[in-house]
């Protein structure tokens, strides 16, 4: 029993390829880390590209199995969105990643995987990345008045008054509120 | 009184036979509610006694946990993974540990990884049994419930002679485990291994051929398997309807390639057969114990790494080198590489993933957890429009959703 306790390095290099031949310019970059590819997308041709990942005879990615947003504080982009595809037919793993300038959103992949709806909501809630042409952007995990997106790296975690509506409540009563009290 | 007379009657309604006709009624379901096994909120429209539309609203038990996760080390969050999953932390603990381990490119010695493999099956057949007794008892089935409650007795009192806390475990390690297995415990589990079959056969008898339990989960709750890849669901809810895929077979972690288990499927995606795939599982996973049990190798539970293991105490406490490593582990914690990887295990709700996103630092620069009962709940429209409210109480037990891992 001496297997390793992550999966076979055996990630799709045929899909880069095809994807860069399919779709010339969509590839903006490939990143490649523990046996993972990671193709990074320009933002407006991400659905395009997640259509023809899915519907891909060879390799059809049929599951959207994860999606996770980042914030930046610094450098040129303020978003990062990743979605982590999986093949059942082919047993195979891909990411695709967008990067997003401060004010730009990204299309909602929900009419490729109808699962996509709650994972984007989420990160939309959490990390405020608006996802263009979503049905149902609501938020999911925090009250529907919450005035902020408390995975953003700017969010006071101790409570501090970062209101993004003046009006509105503080982000999260902590204990600089109970030393007033 | 003439229809139109009655008060929020339409003067337009034509006959008497309309009076009767209802308008729709939405109901409020929880956040606290007994059938919803946790704080979920379900707003459900209804025509009578028909479901029309579901909207289930969650968040009630959120803590932030993946924010948390970006201001403390790698090893500081193992106990809030406990708190996700709650009633399977081992499994939980195992899934957040072999992602940063992913990270880090650390395989554990032989000896971690069979006790790691232990500690998922246990946490699975103890998910499961707390999935019967409550589901069974949703649908009015109250003796199961007692039966599988004795049952987690003896597991909890395994976990707790393993990790010291019955419920919050934090027993992995990164690089390892917190300690060995202590005396005696492989006899608690072989035991437990041999008794557990026969209870398992009892509660078996008891709902699988009764006709109750046969029209109160028959035909109820069915998902097509082309909606449920689409929406994402995994695990039983997944293989349900007919689709084997188990994280254990696809992408084998822990030497699970080594074991000899099968994983059983549904055909029709209905409450009945998640039952019996969750039943058959059970089974599966007693084999897995029974197999880890005659295999476990002597050697050492953590990897040599100094910077990433604590020393052992008793050197800490005489040699000056060690004391500095155990300082600096405890204080700094150790570095990951700049990198972003996602790891899914299998756990006993579905296809438990970490995604890391580290820029070299202590503390992962974002977390993201997939947790496998919040994409489950997705399906829940699916299953229940047009079906009966009262059906909605076995679909909700049948997709097993776990509050403290939905909502983070």
């Amino acid at each position: 029993m001496a297997a390793g306790p992550y999966i076979e390095p055996n990630p799709p290099r045929e899909v880069i390829a095809k994807v860069r031949e399919r779709h010339p310019g969509a590839v903006v970059a490939v990143e490649e880390f523990r046996g993972e590819i990671t193709l990074v997308l320009d933002r407006t041709r991400l659905v395009e590209v997640a259509q023809a990942l899915r519907d891909d005879q060879d390799l059809p990615f049929s599951m959207l199995t994860a999606c996770a947003g980042l914030h930046f504080l610094e450098g040129k982009y303020e978003h990062e969105v990743v979605y982590v595809l999986y093949s059942l037919a082919k047993n195979r793993r891909i990411n695709l990643k967008v990067r997003l300038e401060p004010g730009e959103g990204v299309q909602s992949v929900t009419s490729v995987w109808a699962g996509a709806d709650w994972l984007e909501r989420e990160q939309y809630d959490l990390v405020g990345v608006r996802f263009e042409g979503h049905p149902d952007l609501r938020r999911i995990i925090m009250p529907e008045d919450y005035p902020d997106h408390p995975l953003r790296k700017d969010f006071d975690v101790e409570g501090g008054p970062v209101s993004l509506d003046p009006g509105g409540r503080p982000a999260s009563p902590g204990w600089r509120d109970m030393e007033h009290a | 009184m003439a229809p139109a007379d009655l008060p929020g009657m339409a003067a337009d309604h034509p006959g008497p036979d309309d009076a009767l006709r209802g308008d729709q009624m939405v109901l409020n379901m929880g956040p606290s509610h007994p059938s919803t096994h946790g704080v979920l909120r379900l707003v459900v429209t209804l025509d009578g006694e028909t479901v029309k539309a579901v909207r289930p609203y969650v968040g009630y038990l959120h803590r932030g946990m993946e924010k948390i996760a970006e201001g403390m080390t790698y090893n500081q969050f193992i106990p809030y993974t406990d708190r996700m999953d709650y009633l399977a932390p081992l499994s939980t603990n195992v899934g957040y540990i072999m992602a940063v381990e992913k990270l880090m490119g650390i395989t554990v010695p032989p000896r971690a990884q069979v006790i790691r493999v232990m500690c998922c099956e246990l946490a699975r057949i103890s998910a499961h049994l707390l999935w019967l007794g409550t589901g069974a008892l949703d649908l009015g089935a109250a003796t199961v419930f007692f039966h599988t409650f004795r049952e987690r007795e003896a597991l909890y009192n395994i976990i707790e002679s393993l990790t010291g806390g019955r419920l919050t475990t934090s027993y992995p390690r990164v690089g390892g485990l917190c300690r060995d297995i202590p005396d005696g415990w492989v006899r608690l589990v072989h035991n437990f291994v041999n008794d557990f079959p026969k209870v398992l056969d009892e509660l078996d008898a008891l709902l699988t051929g009764n006709t109750i339990w046969l029209k109160r989960t028959q035909k109820v709750g069915v998902i097509t398997a082309a909606d449920a890849v689409a929406l994402g669901v995994t695990g039983p809810n997944l293989r349900g309807c007919g689709i084997p895929y188990d994280v254990r077979k696809t992408e084998p972690y822990l030497g699970y390639e080594n074991y000899d288990f099968d994983v059983p499927i549904g055909s029709k995606g209905d409450v009945f057969d998640r039952y019996l795939v969750r039943l058959e599982e059970m089974r599966q996973s007693v084999h897995i114990l029974d197999q880890a049990l005659r295999n476990i190798p002597e050697g050492p539970i953590n990897i040599d790494d100094p910077k990433v293991v604590l020393p052992p105490k008793d050197t800490v406490l005489q040699k000056m080198e060690e004391l500095i490593q155990q300082f600096m582990i405890v204080t700094e914690g150790f570095k990951a590489p700049e990198g972003a990887i996602y790891h899914a295990i299998e756990a006993p709700k579905g296809e438990l993933g970490f995604y890391i996103r580290s820029t070299g630092d202590k503390s992962p620069y974002r977390l993201h957890i997939r947790a496998p009962s919040f994409i489950s709940l997705q399906a829940i429209e699916k299953m229940a429009v047009g079906g009966l409210v009262s059906d909605l109480i076995a679909i909700i037990a049948s997709l097993d959703p776990v509050m403290g891992e939905v909502d983070r």
